[in-house]
């Protein structure tokens, strides 16, 4: 059975309604004045060096760009570019970039977050702006553990982790971000990794273009608290092994030479890894981004083995368009006004029942 | 419909009049076939199960009033549950409707006509009608099991309970259920109409116009064309019940408050209502876009409910998913140049505190709407109180001062929200308006007001660079401030060259960089401190006709109850000052000098004493505190009383 990509259409992309820089731009426009303060080797450098250096190729005006951050190392984001910005309150950025983004559609959007800040304190912003589908561009930095708080376990640390809070180790089950993300709803739904520039900005080229809410996590790593906690995807050796990397009308297939793939369980429907043979060469699973269903996309993000990583697919795992909210409620403000005319301020001051006082 | 109230014919003074006397004044006047007396104000209280619709008719009671030209006041009170167990006390709901020939203030103390659908309701409120009343009885359900499911053991019709008072007892569901009978409807259906029955007797009984009532029920019902004339039937037969039935010989008017209202064209209006359109009003007048970010929370949901249905004004209404992230969206909308708003009650409050913070950090323009109920947590959902005032001032971490602004009558919400968003938008500050359930779904009269007495709210965004830097380089300062206010520039984002970053962290003044430095801490603790407390604000006016000694001081709702009572002391000869608080951060500037006037100043709050305790800390003024809180507005015969005492003490 060969999985058909049948839903490929091109997406409406929101981008046009963001006025476009004028003259051409350079990754030193996105750099703002002031000193990047994270940890010497953190992996938030990288990813600030990726969005900075893609930035030119979007082509937006910077003035019409914002990043909304919440609280953590990672959200400390918004000082170190040069567009408009706002470093808010811990787990709250989804809901102020909601306000934002629904008030004003000539804007991008942009959403910094962490493992802590998204999934943990603003869970409940996260699931509901990705249910909206408000035309955000979310970037969830995964590094497993709190930082900036010196080093606590997080609700994707793996199971049994032995931190400051947790002497003889963590008790609660992780979040698998991709997951709880295609769970909710989300539209678009990437991983990508801050080692991997060119796979992180190929990953932001389409968040940026998708109409709708756009999460990417990235796993980032924090040398201070949780060194080396995705080692076996950086690892060339291990990373083999590790990685599926998921490209949209192509097999999913990864190891030395392609020779494991992913293929649909007959009996439970559900995806495994098996080696490559001649035999069930055609059964391999083609990826579909755009696939309706979220089904696939959520079997793939059930892949990997939460604690030694194995078998993560990185990439754009679902990219479907449906109405985005900002478009939504702005179609409804012109349908009032079409249907009941501009508002009369003296008009609703009045109303039906009144009566007059003469002197 | 618009009815025309001419120059009386016979002029009510409603000068001095005392509307806490125990009894109307009286005359008689010639009647054509029945009885006609006339009467300078009524009490009435509909009361029946939460399903009878008695709000309803309270409401429709209440616009007839309205349109007649009566100056009026209303008391809904209802349960906060949906449909309490039918015929149970707790499922009694109420509304009470004062209206007279003159100025009146409250929804008055005691009923002078009590309609009670069922048991539950004559047993919930017979200890506040006093003897003499008339009590009207739907006597279909003093059957035994309604009776006894409330602890009557023999019916109060006939067992001398209700001896003293001037009792009607109309079989009101077997009335309905007789006029409908052509209309095909069963039995249970055409039962429901017995509150338009009530109306239409209501209605017979004080005069009132139905015009407005039938062409409202036909919009109401304008899909269930049956329904609708049904509903037209009931009443009507209410009304002719009236006209013909001996039992109620005498019908009673009271003439349009003519004298009370100065020249204009007016509307009834309730507190949530007037603030919506106060809301968008200041929207227009300041030309941003209204953005509202808000949970769904009793008594504040009518806001939201009418701002969604207003987006032909470019109102944006977002229903989020917490009380948390619905202010998060409001200030992500001020950010971005919105008129934002949040709407809620205390426990709304509570949760919202930290991003209420993060405003004050921002310096963005944010109004926060409370409409305070009962607390402490889910306390009295659908009660009045006023325990917020200290929520609103000091409830965040940090030194966080947020302007408040307090609407003192329903109307005057309109206003209110006006002042509130003239203060957010000048000094770039976060500001409480804080309402209460008594205003909210209370009403009175409103004159309309002419566009061009609105205020003009307009605001100047950051255009371009604000700053010189010592090498001569233009740059853009997001902290510098209007040296006069002290609000920093509102640069929006979308304008080139504009760019920064602003955040909840310490930022150094001027460039808005993260700052920890001790003494930039110490500055901008009071700097913004001093935005607020440089905010101007009108003196408080002092009513004092008698030179008086003591000083009654209140803030909100209290206004109606407390000028009720004064009016009634000085109607005794008894000399006493009132004034009452707008703005309760900053307090006015002449605040001090006013409560060092008096040798003794008093003020009645709906809480334990909140604004008496910031006087007595701010002004070392030994304030008395007179407190109520049982979730119902003060009464104002109870209310001089105290006043009285007071000033003998």
């Amino acid at each position: 059975m060969t999985e058909t990509v049948t839903s490929s259409e091109p997406k409406h992309s929101l981008l046009s309604l963001v006025p476009r820089a004028e003259g051409k731009q350079s990754m030193k426009d996105f750099k703002s004045d002031q000193e990047v303060r994270w940890c010497p080797g953190c992996g938030d450098y990288a990813v600030l060096a990726a969005v900075q250096g893609f930035m030119p190729e979007l082509g937006l005006a910077k003035e019409n760009i914002v990043f909304v951050s919440g609280i953590g190392c990672s959200s400390r984001f918004p000082y170190y570019m040069n567009t408009y910005g706002m470093h808010s309150i811990h787990g709250r950025a989804p809901a102020i970039a909601t306000g934002l983004a629904s008030s004003r559609r000539d804007l991008s959007v942009w959403v910094v977050t962490g493992d802590g800040d998204a999934l943990s304190i603003g869970g409940n912003h996260l699931i509901h702006a990705l249910r909206r589908n408000v035309n955000l561009k979310i970037l969830l930095f995964n590094n497993r553990i709190y930082g900036l708080t010196k080093g606590q376990y997080s609700p994707t640390s793996e199971v049994g982790k032995i931190t400051k809070s947790t002497p003889m180790g963590s008790l609660d089950a992780p979040f698998n971000p991709v997951s709880l993300a295609i769970g909710a709803e989300a539209s678009f739904v990437a991983r990508t990794v801050d080692s991997d520039r060119k796979h992180l900005t190929e990953v932001l080229r389409q968040a940026a273009d998708h109409p709708g809410t756009a999460l990417v996590e990235i796993y980032q790593n924090c040398n201070i608290f949780n060194d080396g906690a995705f080692e076996a995807l950086k690892d060339k050796e291990q990373a083999q092994e590790a990685v599926i990397r998921l490209e949209h009308g192509q097999q999913i297939r990864f190891g030395a030479d392609g020779a494991k793939g992913v293929v649909r369980d007959a009996v439970t429907g559900d995806l495994k890894v098996v080696a490559v043979t001649e035999k069930n060469q055609s059964q391999i699973l083609v990826h579909d981004a755009h696939q309706a269903s979220p089904t696939t996309a959520f079997a793939l993000s059930r892949l990997a083995d939460p604690d030694t990583l194995h078998h993560t697919p990185i990439g754009v795992f679902r990219s479907v368009e449906r109405p985005v909210y900002d478009t939504l409620m702005a179609d409804q403000l012109d349908t009032a006004i079409e249907r009941d005319g501009k508002g009369d301020l003296g008009a609703l001051l009045a109303g039906k029942d009144t009566w007059t006082v003469v002197g | 419909m618009t009815s025309q109230v001419n120059s009386p014919a016979v002029q009510a003074d409603g000068a001095g009049v005392d509307e806490a006397l125990d009894a109307p004044v009286t005359v008689p006047v010639k009647a054509p076939e029945k009885e006609v007396r006339r009467l300078d104000r009524v009490i009435i209280r509909f009361a029946g199960d939460s399903g009878d619709g008695m709000q309803l008719t309270g409401d429709r009671f209440t616009s007839e009033t309205a349109s007649f030209g009566n100056d009026l006041s209303t008391l809904p009170n209802f349960p906060a549950e949906i449909r309490a167990p039918a015929g149970t006390l707790p499922g009694v709901s109420s509304f009470q409707l004062h209206f007279a020939d003159h100025d009146i203030l409250t929804p008055g103390d005691a009923p002078n006509v009590l309609v009670a659908m069922n048991p539950a309701a004559l047993k919930a409120n017979l200890a506040d009608v006093p003897r003499g009343a008339e009590i009207i009885i739907n006597t279909d359900e003093f059957t035994k099991r309604p009776m006894a499911k409330v602890g009557y053991e023999t019916s109060p019709l006939e067992d001398g309970s209700l001896d003293g008072y001037s009792v009607h007892p109309v079989p009101l569901t077997t009335l309905t259920v007789e006029a409908l009978k052509d209309f095909g409807l069963s039995r249970k259906d055409a039962g429901r109409s017995k509150n338009m029955f009530a109306l239409g007797l209501l209605s017979w009984m004080y005069h009132r116009p139905t015009e407005g009532t039938e062409a409202f029920l036909r919009r109401k019902f304008a899909k269930k064309p049956d329904i609708a004339e049904a509903n037209v039937a009931a009443f009507r037969a209410g009304w002719n019940f009236g006209e013909t039935t001996e039992d109620f010989a005498v019908s009673y008017e009271v003439a349009p408050a003519t004298a009370a209202f100065p020249p204009g064209t007016y509307r009834n209006i309730s507190g949530n209502l007037a603030l919506s359109y106060g809301l968008i009003a200041a929207g227009q007048q300041a030309d941003l876009p209204l953005y509202l970010g808000s949970y769904p929370i009793t008594p504040a949901s009518d806001i939201l409910h009418e701002l969604s249905r207003h987006k032909n004004f470019g109102v944006r209404t977002f229903q989020a998913e917490d009380e948390i992230a619905a202010i998060g969206a409001a200030l992500g909308a001020a950010f971005g140049g919105q008129l934002a708003v949040t709407t809620t009650s205390g426990p709304g409050v509570a949760l919202k505190s930290e991003t209420i913070g993060l405003a004050v950090s921002l310096e963005l323009p944010l109004l926060i709407v409370a409409i305070q109920r009962g607390g402490p947590s889910t306390g009295l959902p659908t009660k009045t109180e006023q325990a917020d005032l200290l929520q609103a001032m000091y409830g965040r971490n940090g030194e966080a001062p947020v302007p408040v602004v307090a609407p003192r009558t329903p109307a005057d919400c309109f206003d209110a929200a006006l002042e509130a968003a003239r203060i957010a938008l000048t000094y770039r500050t976060p500001v409480f308006l804080l309402s209460d359930g008594y205003l909210a779904n209370g009403s009175e009269p409103w004159r309309i007001p002419g566009l061009d007495e609105l205020p003009d709210l307009r605001v100047q965004f950051a255009k371009g660079p604000n700053h010189e830097l010592a090498d001569g380089t233009e740059v853009f300062w997001p902290y510098k401030r209007d040296p006069e206010t002290l609000a920093r520039p509102w640069a929006l984002p979308g304008t080139p060259g504009l760019e920064h970053r602003i955040g909840g962290i310490e930022k150094q003044d001027g460039t808005g960089n993260i700052s920890y430095d001790p003494a930039n801490h110490d500055f901008m603790v009071r700097t913004r401190q001093a935005k607020v407390d440089g905010i101007t604000v009108p003196d408080l006016a002092v009513d004092d006709p008698d030179a008086a000694r003591t000083l009654v001081l209140g803030w909100g709702s209290t206004y109606g109850p407390i000028t009720a009572a004064v009016r009634r002391l000085r109607g005794e000869g008894v000399a006493i000052a009132q004034a009452h608080l707008r703005h309760l951060n900053p307090f006015p500037g002449n605040l001090e000098e006013v409560l060092k006037r008096y040798d003794k100043v008093v003020v009645p709050e709906m809480n334990l004493g909140q604004l008496a305790t910031l006087i007595r800390a701010k002004y070392l003024v030994d304030a008395r505190s007179y407190n109520q809180v049982n979730g119902m507005p003060f009464k104002a015969e109870q209310l001089a009383t105290a006043l009285k005492e007071a000033i003998d003490d």
